[in-house]
């Protein structure tokens, strides 16, 4: 589903993604961790041109990512993306948000986007706010609708940008609830988080990065049980002894 | 049952009813001990403010209303038939002060060019107007409608418009100047960020030099230079030159408010955006820009304001808007000495349209306030 082969970036003269190899099967569901700076964020937003690569190949189902424009509006399409800090549209209501990019975009009816949407609201388990101001609801409600209105575009990817790290403790669990009950369907996920809970129940593999390096990828029973790197294990005892 | 740390006992823990607030401290008599007596120093200043209010009030009532003479024949009859404001030198002119020097019988024409403004505007100003869709389209044809009525052609006599004058000038400069540069701005202001750097350089260019040159000497390139660098024999109307300096002039100062507007847009607005496929026209005119112009509207109609005001400057390269009819008015020896009168009657026309406009704005940001 998702190919990148020896891919490198720099920021200025920054090199913030060092030889990065990575395939993620349909289906897969892959969490990436490790410290701040090591490069996760700038890895998933490498998928979708958010961040532009120098060096290396990713190729997203089928197409190849380069600076062709029709390129990256075909895989932008079908790569969903869920942010740290929602990003909504705080002038338009929740079921505006939704029905955005599929009547725009998608060049969807209005009725029918807007059926869509209420579906995928009703999955994250808030219909009832539909015709309210993203500026209205708890932080934890925002992301469970920035989820909907990704899932609106019916992706074949899932990126997932550290979701839960800008919630309150109390809200974490109604989004990774429905993180998980997504990753039921089998909806292709790349999730970066801190959430080892997460990790553990849902992953098939975990991927761990420092300093711009992917140190080690293993599945998630091995990774927390008897990592093979020694930064691996430091890291793991340094989020996991709190 | 009371235990230190938990609350006095007077209901169980979890168990609190919302009480309603203390007495006095809601509803009106609650503002006004608040917020008229809540000292002793601040009940004297409530009551000095009420009798210098008072003063003020009756005063001007009494030179504006109840004093003042509305028909009389000279600055003369006025001053003996009352003590107050000579009305009567607006109401004897009150055609020149409205229409300028366009000619009696076509009035008709501007006077149905305002009324079908207002037609025209409602649906742009209030999105609950009946026939919105349909109405909008009205909205479009509105300029060269109005512009055929009050120019002519097409079976309408022709009225050159070196008769207008008056609050009709005012009005058509004012309106024309606030509905171009609007879009006109906004573009600049998008040219501004553009990523080309050409069209970047162009647009700060435009920008920085209007901006940078006071209105006035535009008016004087309309009125005098421009017409050095058109071909020899080509005239175009003064007015139409007036309008489009107005215009570019007030464009540069919308570009940077709305350009304002579209700094403060977070960058995850974009970001969310370009991860759902928008290209940038739909993320501008989709999600940046309703959200850019919303913050920008206090200084948007700011600087409407400023323009509609600046409007009077045309009376130096000789065009009579409501301040040169007042000056022709005032040089008719029969009501020489009137300038009170005559001026505070243009500053009233100004203030009320100007007023109009702020609260307008003020409905609009309360109306697009989505709680965030």
């Amino acid at each position: 589903m998702i190919s990148i082969e020896a891919m490198h970036k720099w920021f200025g003269a920054f090199h913030v993604l060092k030889d990065i190899n990575l395939q993620v099967y349909e289906g897969e569901r892959i969490v990436i961790c490790g410290p701040s700076g090591s490069g996760k964020s700038t890895l998933i937003r490498c998928i979708n041109r958010l961040e532009q690569h120098q060096q290396g190949d990713i190729i997203v189902d089928g197409t190849e990512l380069t600076g062709d424009l029709k390129h990256i509006e075909l895989i932008r399409s079908e790569v969903g993306m869920v942010f740290q800090h929602f990003n909504l549209f705080p002038h338009l209501s929740v079921l505006e948000n939704c029905t955005l990019a599929p009547i725009w975009v998608r060049k969807m009816a209005k009725r029918d986007a807007e059926e869509i949407a209420m579906q995928y609201l009703e999955r994250v388990k808030i219909p009832e706010q539909a015709a309210k101001f993203p500026g209205q609801l708890s932080g934890g409600q925002q992301q469970r609708v920035a989820i909907a209105r990704a899932l609106c575009m019916t992706p074949k990817i899932m990126l997932f940008d550290e979701p839960t790290s800008a919630l309150d403790p109390e809200m974490i669990k109604e989004v990774l609830d429905v993180m998980i009950e997504l990753a039921e369907t089998g909806m292709t996920m790349l999730v970066v988080t801190h959430e080892m809970g997460f990790a553990k129940t849902v992953a098939d593999c975990v991927v761990f990065m420092d300093e711009g390096e992917i140190i080690e990828r293993n599945d998630p029973e091995p990774f927390f049980n008897a990592p093979e790197h020694e930064r691996t294990k430091l890291f793991l005892s340094q989020i996991l002894t709190h | 049952m009371t235990e230190a740390g938990t609350n006095s006992g007077a209901y169980a823990p979890g168990q609190h009813p919302d009480l309603p607030p203390p007495k006095g401290s809601a509803g009106a008599a609650g503002w006004m001990r608040g917020n008229l007596f809540s000292s002793p120093f601040n009940t004297a200043v409530t009551i000095l403010a009420a009798i210098l209010l008072y003063e003020l009030i009756t005063s001007i009532a009494g030179w504006f209303v109840l004093d003042a003479v509305i028909d009389a024949g000279s600055k003369a009859d006025c001053r003996q038939a009352g003590s107050g404001a000579c009305w009567a030198v607006i109401k004897i002119r009150i055609n020149q002060f409205t229409f300028g020097f366009y000619p009696a019988d076509e009035r008709w024409r501007p006077i149905l060019a305002f009324v079908l403004m207002f037609a025209a505007l409602a649906p742009l100003l209030f999105d609950k107007t009946p026939f919105r869709r349909q109405m909008i389209w009205f909205a479009v044809a509105y300029p060269f409608i109005a512009g055929w009525l009050i120019y002519g052609g097409f079976g309408l006599v022709i009225v050159d418009t070196q008769s207008y004058g008056g609050f009709m000038l005012t009005l058509i400069i004012g309106i024309t100047g606030i509905a171009a540069s609007l879009p006109i701005g906004i573009l600049l202001a998008l040219g501004r960020q553009s990523r080309l750097f050409s069209i970047r350089i162009i647009c700060v260019s435009l920008i920085e030099f209007l901006r940078g040159v006071p209105l006035i000497t535009l008016l004087f390139v309309a009125s005098t230079m421009l017409n050095y660098f058109m071909p020899p024999g080509t005239s175009f109307n003064l007015l139409v030159r007036v309008l489009i300096m107005v215009t570019i002039f007030a464009s540069a100062y919308i570009a940077e408010v709305v350009r304002g507007g579209l700094q403060a847009i977070p960058r995850g607005q974009y970001e969310a955006a370009d991860a759902m496929g928008f290209t940038y026209w739909k993320t501008t005119r989709l999600i940046t820009l309703p959200q850019a112009l919303k913050i920008s509207i206090p200084g948007i109609v700011n600087t409407f304001i400023a323009l509609y005001k600046d409007t009077t400057l045309v009376v130096i390269i000789g065009l009579l808007d409501p301040l040169g009819i007042g000056r022709a008015v005032l040089a008719d020896a029969k009501w020489n000495g009137l300038s009170t009168e005559t001026y505070l009657f243009v500053a009233l026309f100004f203030f009320f349209s100007c007023f109009a406009m702020s609260r307008y704005s003020l409905y609009l940001e309360k109306r697009l306030h989505t709680g965030h």
